[in-house]
């Protein structure tokens, strides 16, 4: 029997540190989190969305839920609920489309938990969750007309997206709405780099959930990963320098 | 009195079958158990699958009872996907016609759709510099311009120096660089995101 300490040791690790945080950030007034410009334009395009009733359309991709690109639609997942607790009052409550079965159920799910929170259950239709396709550019066809049809100002696109992400973000341009968009592919954040209003590069996407107040949790974990980060920067740094000294 | 226990049985479930699969990459212990969970979450996916379908008909339904604009697009998807859910239950997956309704209808649509994302992202890159026009979008749009020329020849004549020593060195090494600095902040995001779960702090499964 083989046991990874490793790899054990790294995740334990990471699991201390979002604990530790979770305490001191309890006794620390604010969050202390550096000013991302996607976010300040989300929190200003959610104010906007409740004020003049028009609606908000979150995607979460298209990623296996079994696979590592689950992360992505989980962090959408949490953005999700959070928008929908603050936009719930919107005349035009906002709409969740995925491109996977399992992702466009739990989508359905967290919609239906945050209205039963709210207590506003009423309020909550089925359809307001949809899989809008099963393969990515049936998925990117399906969402098009929701952006086009159903009185959109703002698409925040969270999860695992590939290159088809670019349709949805150019149809957005193109009817005027904003589009806030970060993936975990990365030819596909790229493509976000050219077509989207706002986009979230690499870590910034898993960031979501601290920005839009979803939990101190969120918060913890982010401080971890920036510890964690700058560990690996290190360990990065001496190791190559060990082998230049080594090769010279 | 409404007990609503859904959400703690769920929660319980998902921390502790996550707590023993991810266990189990550092501790090799009970495999068997292990492969037997990750099979059932398989056959759970395959059938959300299925569901997605079922949601993708009630959706597109209810815009044809709804009379929307797009009403006459919808009922042409519902009787596709009748038609090929139909011929797939009597020919099976690899039959005539599910193979004819995939290689003349499906392939060439989202070929097509790729055409056309083509074109827009050539498009939006030019608007690109219109839009926001700092240092970054012109090396972004520079960069981009030096891989195209470089990539192949233009009507039979290689670019001597971009396509055998720029082009390259930006794919390569400056691009990779980045790609890989990108990756590990993925991970690190990745591995946080994981353990809220695990955690319980983090409840995609509704609760």
């Amino acid at each position: 029997m083989e046991m990874d300490i490793t790899g054990l040791g790294l995740v334990l690790s990471f699991f201390g540190l979002i604990v530790g945080f979770s305490f001191i950030n309890r006794r620390r007034s604010g969050a202390n989190l550096r000013e991302i410009p996607a976010f300040s334009r989300l929190r200003n395009a959610i104010e906007l969305a409740v004020e003049d009733g028009t609606r908000l359309h979150i995607s979460i991709g298209r990623g296996d839920i079994t696979g590592p690109q689950s992360t992505a639609a989980f962090v959408g997942l949490s953005m999700l609920k959070r928008i929908t607790t603050v936009a719930s009052d919107s005349d035009n409550p906002p709409i969740a489309t995925a491109g996977d079965g399992a992702l466009a159920l739990l989508a359905q799910d967290t919609l239906r938990s945050t209205y039963q929170s709210l207590g506003a259950l009423n309020n909550y239709d089925i359809t307001q969750g949809r899989a809008a396709g099963l393969t990515p550019f049936s998925f990117a066809a399906g969402t098009l007309p929701i952006i086009s049809d159903e009185d959109v100002s703002a698409n925040i696109l969270v999860g695992s997206f590939g290159t088809e992400i670019g349709l949805i973000t150019t149809t957005g341009g193109h009817r005027q709405t904003l589009s806030l968009a970060g993936t975990d592919n990365i030819p596909a954040q790229a493509i976000l780099y050219a077509t989207a209003d706002e986009q979230l590069i690499g870590e910034e996407l898993y960031a979501g959930g601290a920005y839009v107040g979803a939990g101190p949790m969120h918060i913890a974990s982010l401080h971890a990963q920036d510890i964690m980060r700058w560990a690996l920067i290190a360990i990065i740094i001496i190791r190559a320098f060990g082998e230049l000294l080594t090769a010279l | 009195m409404n007990l609503n226990l859904k959400a703690p049985i769920s929660t319980i479930i998902a921390i502790g079958v996550g707590v023993f699969i991810l266990s189990g990459y550092f501790i090799p212990l009970f495999p068997e158990l292990r492969t037997s969970l990750l099979t059932t979450a398989m056959l759970l996916v395959g059938f959300a699958l299925f569901m997605g379908v079922i949601n993708l008909s009630l959706v597109h339904l209810d815009k044809i009872r709804q009379g929307s604009k797009t009403a006459l697009y919808s009922f042409l998807l519902i009787i596709s996907m009748f038609i090929t859910f139909v011929t797939t239950i009597l020919q099976g997956p690899d039959g005539f016609l599910p193979n004819w309704l995939f290689s003349n209808i499906q392939i060439p649509v989202e070929t097509s759709l790729m055409a056309v994302l083509t074109v827009s992202l050539a498009f939006a890159t030019v608007r690109l510099l219109t839009r926001r026009l700092n240092l970054f979008s012109i090396i972004f749009v520079f960069s981009a311009m030096l891989i195209l020329l470089g990539s192949g020849p233009i009507f039979g004549f290689q670019i001597p120096f971009i396509g055998d020593t720029i082009r390259p060195y930006l794919s390569q090494i400056l691009a990779g660089a980045g790609a890989r600095g990108i990756l590990l902040g993925i991970g690190l995001g990745t591995v946080a995101t994981g353990l809220r779960i695990l955690m319980g702090a983090d409840r995609p499964f509704g609760g």
